[in-house]
């Protein structure tokens, strides 16, 4: 079910440069059902800016109905969240969206998690319940530069973590597609920027890959169609909604 | 007692308060926040007569209390939404009002003889303003004779009353009514989403893929509200006013101006229980404006005083 409600917050720390860190507590963190799912934040009572803003859920965790955001101060939106400190209430929707399946993955075979700046955040909660299931884990993280890296020691608790950084600051010099090739792996789940995704889907036609898109939303529920892309199948001339049918979705099953 | 009912031509509304068309899809995803039989009325997404797939993203663009949308008529098509969604809907005591669009006369000719027979279709809407799409729409709605000859063709085949959308997008928006009136249309609906346009302030190019968008949200209710107020004493037809409705208040506004029901349209993406909050507030609003009915409010700001026997302020 999805709920609409104000949430206690109960942290807010700056991880890196301009990326925070928000944990909140909410009964809707009961109803999420799949790593990758998404909230949609209403960042001010007012009606400026309008608009709520979609964030990935980073961790959650259904004991003590808590949950973790980690976003990048962008624009207004985003430097609104700024703001909030804990025991402040924020209005958020959610859980949202289709997540990661983790069906896809057998005990004792090996899942490489692909994440691109601000989609990094999603594939915590990815990573942490694949290892749970007995699943080996690879991360390769890209970011832009060493300042903006954040969550290295976590994700590599859980498996063999390489970090690249656009310009060589940090980690390996160049973009993750580089370091993708020297890995094997059988199963590949990835968020991040478009043409990122789009390499990815290219380079590995033959594994089973699952991609996690960013649109511009509105209501974040399906309903105005602001969000949609193309079917991947020629044949259909439907359209899939990335709140909705989304945001993760098979390879091949959406044109990029 | 009921203080919200109106009725209206084909339309018995429980409350004046409708999602309007675009904004609430068929209804299903709202469909899990509340019982839509609480809403006076469903405004459904526009249909055309073959299904269409609609603009290219990005489709919307977030605007100082309002955005911009273009998202380009997409909807399944009149026998997708005939054999699924109506009957779908039919589920909910709630008439509904089915948004009818084309880029040809024959197209909407076509979709409103065979929507207008669906039983739970009390209305049709005219889309004769959406600012989205390359051929017809807007030609209809910004040229009197042309939308007049379209709504009296309409008309011909139509089952069920027919309300004509006005778009804001012209010079003289009471000459439209009364072209629309004289057509033989029951009623209007207004306003549509005006023009506009964002660019990105990095590569200085329009973040809309189709250009230009229709401005919706808060930002517009003063334009709406001044349409409205001139349409409804120029014309006899009653009047289904929208145009950034947030609250209770903005509702008796919108009937304040003129308008003798209210459609609620961008508030629902952002909070999608608003229609129902708007139901529940409005007997205490009108109890504290001292009406006993929601009638009473009905274009209060052009009438002469002593009108108004019954109100108590
Ligand atoms: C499913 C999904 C999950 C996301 N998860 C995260 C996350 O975990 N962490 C994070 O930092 N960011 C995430 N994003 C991106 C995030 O939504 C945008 O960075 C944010 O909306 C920017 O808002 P703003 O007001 O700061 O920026 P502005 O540029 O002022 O925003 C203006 C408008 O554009 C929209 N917009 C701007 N950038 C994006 C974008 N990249 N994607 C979608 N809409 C955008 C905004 O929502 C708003 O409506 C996610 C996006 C989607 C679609
Ligand atoms: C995302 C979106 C889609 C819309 N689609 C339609 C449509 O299909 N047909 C139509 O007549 N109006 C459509 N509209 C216009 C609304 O019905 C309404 O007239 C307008 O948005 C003004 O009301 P508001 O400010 O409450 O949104 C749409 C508006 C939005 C924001
Ligand atoms: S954001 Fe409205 S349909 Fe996806």
């Amino acid at each position: 079910m999805i709920r609409k409600e104000l949430c206690k917050i109960l942290s807010q720390k700056e991880i890196a440069a301009n990326i925070y860190e928000l944990r909140v507590k909410a009964t809707l963190v009961d109803d999420i059902r799949a790593p990758g799912q998404f909230v949609h934040v209403r960042v001010t009572n007012g009606i400026d800016p309008l608009l709520r803003r979609p964030i990935s859920i980073s961790a959650y965790n259904q004991q003590t109905e808590q949950m973790t955001l980690i976003y990048r101060k962008e624009g207004r939106g985003t430097s609104l969240m700024v703001q909030l400190e804990p025991g402040m209430e924020l209005d958020i929707l959610g859980p949202l969206g289709n997540g990661f399946p983790i069906e896809e993955v057998s005990v004792g075979e090996t899942a490489l998690l692909v994440g691109g700046g601000i989609g990094v955040p999603p594939l915590y909660e990815l990573s942490k319940q694949l290892v749970a299931k007995g699943v080996n884990v690879i991360h390769i993280l890209g970011f832009q530069t060493k300042s903006a890296v954040f969550y290295e020691k976590e994700f590599s608790k859980n498996g063999l973590t390489f970090i690249t950084t656009a310009d060589g600051t940090y980690g390996r010099k160049g973009f993750v597609t580089d370091v993708i090739k020297e890995v094997s792996f059988d199963c590949l789940y990835t968020c991040g920027p478009t043409p990122m995704l789009r390499a990815i889907e290219q380079g590995f036609p033959d594994k089973r890959v699952f991609l996690s898109l960013e649109e511009r939303m509105a209501c974040g529920v399906g309903a105005c169609f602001a969000c949609v892309c193309q079917s991947g199948d020629a044949a259909d001339t439907s359209y899939k909604k990335v709140c909705s049918d989304g945001p993760v979705f098979r390879a091949g099953e959406v044109v990029l | 007692m009921n203080r919200l009912n109106v009725e209206l031509p084909g339309l018995r509304l429980k409350n004046p308060i409708m999602p309007a068309s675009g904004c609430f899809g068929f209804g299903r995803e709202f469909s899990q926040f509340y019982d839509l039989s609480k809403l006076g009325a469903i405004m459904i997404k526009a249909t055309t007569l073959e299904p269409r797939f609609g603009n290219p993203t990005p489709r919307v663009a977030e605007t100082a209390a309002g955005m911009l949308n273009a998202i380009g008529l997409q909807n399944p098509g009149l026998e997708k939404v005939i054999a699924e969604e109506l009957p779908w809907l039919s589920q909910f005591d709630v008439p509904i009002i089915a948004n009818v669009a084309g880029s040809v006369e024959e197209d909407y000719v076509a979709v409103a003889r065979k929507i207008s027979q669906a039983a739970n279709v009390k209305a049709l809407e005219l889309n004769i303003s959406c600012p989205n799409v390359k051929t017809g729409g807007i030609a209809f709605g910004t040229i009197p004779e042309v939308a007049k000859q379209l709504t009296r063709k309409v008309k011909e085949v139509s089952a069920v009353p027919v309300y004509v959308k006005l778009s804001p997008n012209v010079s003289n928006i009471v000459e439209m009514a009364q072209a629309v009136e004289a057509g033989g249309a029951d009623g209007i609906t207004m306003i549509n989403t005006l023009v506009g346009m964002r660019l990105d302030i990095k590569t200085g190019k329009p973040i809309l893929a189709n250009l230009t968008g229709g401005l919706s949200g808060p930002a517009i209710k003063p334009i709406a509200i001044r349409m409205i107020y001139e349409v409804s004493q120029a014309v006899s037809l009653p009047i289904i006013g929208m145009g950034g409705v947030q609250s209770a208040e903005d509702v008796i506004e919108f009937l304040y101006a003129g308008a003798s029901a209210v459609a609620v349209g961008t508030a629902n993406l952002v909070d999608p229980l608003v229609c129902p909050a708007i139901i529940d507030d409005l007997p205490d609003v009108l109890e504290r404006l001292g009406y006993e009915h929601i009638k009473e409010c009905i274009g209060r700001s052009w009438q002469r005083d002593g009108q108004f026997a019954n109100h108590r302020a």
